[in-house]
């Protein structure tokens, strides 16, 4: 295996290639079109034996996934900011019926203003919809997160959809060495799908039927079980990935938090300017660490209790507005979990990088130099916001 | 008087030989010559290259979300209907994402002109199949050519009976101006589908492509014929006709609500002694 420099986006195509996808429908959208156009090139050139489809709208290229998976397919589809809202009713479909498709999320930032650029605001708007959501920090990451998104969400005990996160032009448009895993060895690691109930007429189901008041609650509960019972397996399959391919990963990643009572935590490639920044921090004698969520949905509660028992002091970056909220997104669900699990942490709120707005390094040095101190109206910061 | 410089906003980001600057200055033409000024002027679009037409304007715009220029069109058209409003779409935006919205708008007849720039290709995205893309064209998206048959907007439109529906050519531009202040003359909902190259992403549908092939209607055609109209809107290959197609002026869906037949919703005056009776009479009822 030998490591190529390649377009993150063209990879991810490689990657669903590598995956032996079935049926890929999607609709054209900034900065998710280089994905879709590799896509199709590579089933023009007889290299991916896929059915193509070609959508009118985010909406019918998520619903035709979903008739797919129903239909026992091994689907793909990959959108962003406005084309995931448009999408917002079927992804809760998507999860309730229990189909395993994989969605490769570039994070864009929601409209208006109209901004093609990157940040989280599009994903939060939609971080609830009973998909399993992981972030990549970069290209390597997001090629193997596809691999292993398929082999998660078809796991018999999951059977859920996957949304792989990778950050708009940051991530999506940038060239980055990535190692390319075999074919026979993606394959023995990753079976055909074989789903557990499909649209047959030899053994008819019905999906998607009512669910009366006697029901409802019940089914609700089976699904919010399967969610969280899914992390015990997303933590096997990484470690398998691991003994296979040679490249670990864990649900919740930190990096130099040991001895360290200060930390950064975050979501997807910001983190590698944060990890930019501890590195100029310890150069100067100050020790700060990072711990970055690979797994979002189902939220990662032990893994991140344990990374956090020895942080005082923990800064919360999100690349999303609390739209109204008391703080971003993130950061509320943070607090929840600090208080009800008694941590006695320091929690700070910074928002950063709305709309692709650059962050440079020296702004999260100058974070951890200079603790927030709520002087006004917001509980939170917004880093490099003119008013 | 009015006057071209009224009506010149931003620099325009489109590539050099895109149809839409014809759009646009044949745009600007018929504002001065009709003596229509900006503040008259509503301008909805959504997203696409068409999108960005608004801001090279400079009269009121409204720059929405893919597809749903229309519904916010025909909102604008009822709190204000003295307002000019025009909706400006690309193919994909108009006749895909928000396809749905087109049927519905023509069967709600505002009186709204909608310009559909039509380079049967999304130009914003960097050159995927659109709605109007022709079968077996390959495309960035479709490398292995395209697999729908082509939506025909104007036999679409006629079969629901769209109050006034032509189509002009990027190329042609006197001859487009002339379709564009017919259709401002005309009340009800109008669709002009323009046939607009675009240079860069469609190498199908070139200005020689479409200069082979469009022609005008001729003198005695009848734009009140309906089934004849069909008959031409199925023209498309080796001729393809521009100009009005279709003509039927009927009730506008801002004419069938009684409250704003007069003074727009936006101009009318909230009479507070007025208001403050009916409520107390529905008070004392309740009580």
């Amino acid at each position: 295996m030998k490591k190529v420099g390649i377009e993150v986006s063209l990879a991810i195509a490689e990657a669903a290639k590598l995956a032996r996808v079935e049926v890929v429908s999607a609709y054209p959208i900034t900065p998710q079109t280089h994905i879709v156009e590799h896509l199709a090139e590579l089933v023009a050139d007889g290299e991916l034996e896929a059915a193509y489809l070609n959508v009118e709208s985010e909406h019918s290229a998520l619903s035709a996934c979903v008739g797919a998976a129903a239909a026992g397919a091994r689907t793909f589809t990959s959108t962003s900011a406005q084309g995931l809202e448009l999408m917002h009713e079927i992804l809760f479909i998507a999860s309730s019926l229990r189909l395993p498709i994989v969605m490769v999320l570039v994070n864009r930032a929601l409209s208006a203003p109209l901004s093609i650029w990157g940040d989280h605001s599009d994903v939060m708007a939609a971080r609830d919809c009973g998909w399993i959501m992981l972030f990549c920090e970069n290209g390597q990451e997001a090629v193997d997160s596809v691999i292993m998104a398929y082999r998660i969400g078809e796991d018999r005990r999951v059977l859920l959809p996957v949304a792989v996160n990778i950050d708009g032009f940051t991530l999506s448009h940038v060239i980055e060495p990535v190692e390319f895993p075999d074919q026979e060895l993606v394959d023995s690691f990753l079976p055909p799908y074989k789903p557990l109930f499909t649209l047959n007429p030899e053994r008819p189901v019905t999906m998607g039927a009512y669910g009366m008041p006697e029901i409802y609650t019940e089914a609700k509960y089976a699904q919010e079980m399967a969610i969280l019972n899914s992390k015990a397996v997303i933590k096997e399959v990484m470690e398998e990935f691991g003994k296979v391919f040679k490249r670990n990963y864990r649900v919740v990643e930190t990096y130099n938090l040991e001895n360290s009572e200060l930390a950064f935590l975050a979501l997807g490639s910001i983190n590698e300017n944060i990890k930019t920044a501890i590195d100029i921090l310890k150069a100067k004698g100050t020790n700060v660490g990072l711990i970055s969520l690979r797994l979002y949905r189902p939220f990662p509660s032990e893994e991140l209790l344990e990374v956090l028992k020895n942080v005082k002091r923990l800064m919360v970056v999100e690349r999303a507005m609390p739209q109204g909220a008391t703080n971003s997104p993130l950061f509320n669900e943070l607090s929840a979990f600090a208080f009800h699990n008694g941590l006695n942490i320091i929690m700070e709120n910074y928002i950063a990088g709305l709309g692709g707005r650059d962050v440079d390094p020296q702004e999260f040095v100058n974070i951890a130099l200079n603790p927030f101190k709520k002087d006004g109206k917001l509980n939170y910061k917004i880093i490099g916001v003119r008013e | 008087m009015l006057s071209l410089n009224d009506f010149i906003g931003r620099q325009p980001a489109w590539c050099p030989g895109c149809g839409n600057f014809s759009i646009l200055n044949a745009f600007r033409e018929v504002m001065v010559e009709l003596q229509i000024a900006p503040h008259e002027i509503v301008i909805v679009s959504g997203i696409g290259q068409a999108g960005k037409f608004p801001h090279y304007t400079r009269c009121n715009t409204f720059n929405g979300l893919h597809g749903r220029t229309l519904p916010v069109a025909t909102g604008i058209k009822l709190a204000n209907h003295h307002l000019k409003v025009f909706a400006v779409a690309g193919d994909g935006d108009c006749y895909g994402e928000g396809g749905n919205h087109l049927i519905h708008a023509i069967r709600r007849n505002p009186d709204i002109k909608l310009f559909v720039h039509n380079n049967q290709v999304y130009g914003l995205t960097k050159g995927q199949a659109s709605p109007t893309t022709m079968r077996g064209v390959k495309t960035k998206n479709q490398p292995f050519g395209t697999v729908s048959e082509p939506l025909n907007p104007l036999a679409l439109a006629i079969a629901l009976d769209c109050s006034f529906v032509a189509r002009g050519f990027a190329g042609d531009p006197e001859h487009l101006k002339m379709v564009m202040k017919e259709a401002i003359k005309h009340k009800g909902f109008s669709l002009i589908d323009i046939l607009q190259p675009c240079v860069t992403y469609n190498k199908f549908n070139t200005y020689k492509w479409y200069r082979e092939r469009v022609y005008h209607l001729e003198i005695n055609y009848d734009p009140r014929d309906r089934i004849g109209a069909f008959g031409k809107a199925l023209e498309w290959g080796e001729k393809i006709p521009i100009g009005i197609l279709y003509k039927h002026e009927k009730t506008t869906l801002e004419e069938q609500f009684p409250i704003i037949k007069g003074e727009p919703l936006a101009e009318q005056k909230v009479d507070m002694d007025k208001i403050r009776e009916i409520f107390s009479k529905i008070l004392v009822k309740e009580k």
